[in-house]
């Protein structure tokens, strides 16, 4: 736990309307659309839940408005846990977007 | 109680050795395999790539295994999940449960494999001997597969 991770952590407590950084992982065909695998990002305080999350990085570019462009097909996870586009992302320190799995 | 996630094979004879070693409270044993097969759509497939979400695999996988164990009553259970290029032919998973009677060894294996289907993040894409590649689509049967089990954790 660095000194950074303090600061933003307790910047965050002051205001309720504070945006937060969050580490962004996309997976499989989510991942060749958006074109990289992670970033971190800022975002506003405006974005309360995974759902808002979704619409604010499709107004960032075509790449993210490819990726999401069918709607309810992108699944999402929180901190390693599945959740649904109504999930509240405060707190978070990765969200991850992908395809319905595949595996087994 | 095990999950493990690996690019190398798995030797399934070997890890139920292990598995019931010195235990004489365990009666039944049941073991599934996954394998590649050599043909997707009806088209010869070359190989078939297995990308993962490396920190939430074990994770999820772990939550799955606990709740087929509480469930079920299972005396023990493996979960082996390969990743990475795969060929056809290719064993790609191992579910081994383990119990003092059948029905619970032979419904934990079902359970741990449809919620396995549904849940562990995994994400394959078949190479096509024409070429051509592409991910494979989730079946809408592995979520009806889900639902007969009921339960909290069948929520999305």
């Amino acid at each position: 736990m660095s000194a950074v991770d303090s600061g933003t952590l307790s910047e965050s407590a002051a205001s309720g309307a504070a945006g937060q950084r969050i580490t962004v992982r996309y997976f499989a065909w989510v991942r060749e659309k958006v074109g990289r695998a992670e970033e971190t990002i800022e975002v506003p305080g405006t974005v309360a839940t995974v759902g808002d999350l979704v619409t604010w990085l499709v107004a960032r570019g075509s790449e993210y408005e490819s990726a999401f462009q069918r709607p309810g097909v992108v699944r999402a996870a929180l901190d390693h846990v599945h959740v649904k586009a109504t999930a509240p992302i405060r707190g978070a320190r990765e969200v991850a977007f992908f395809p319905p799995v595949t595996g087994g | 109680m095990a999950v493990r996630v690996q690019r190398e094979a798995f030797d399934a004879d070997a890890e139920v050795r292990a598995l019931v070693a010195g235990r004489t409270d365990i009666g039944s044993v049941v073991t599934f395999t996954g394998l590649v097969r050599g043909k997707a759509h009806g088209h010869a497939l070359t190989s078939l790539t297995l990308e993962h979400y490396p920190e939430m695999t074990e994770a999820e996988l772990a939550r799955i295994e606990a709740e087929a164990v509480g469930r079920f009553g299972l005396a023990g259970s493996l979960v082996v999940h390969r990743y990475g290029e795969l060929h056809p032919g290719d064993p790609i998973v191992l579910v081994v449960t383990l119990s003092a009677h059948r029905q619970a060894a032979f419904e934990g294996a079902e359970f741990l494999m449809d919620y396995l289907k549904s849940r562990a993040p995994f994400w394959k894409k078949e190479a096509l001997a024409d070429g051509t590649e592409a991910w494979v689509d989730a079946r809408e049967t592995d979520g009806e597969a889900l639902r007969r089990w009921g339960g909290p954790s069948t929520k999305k």
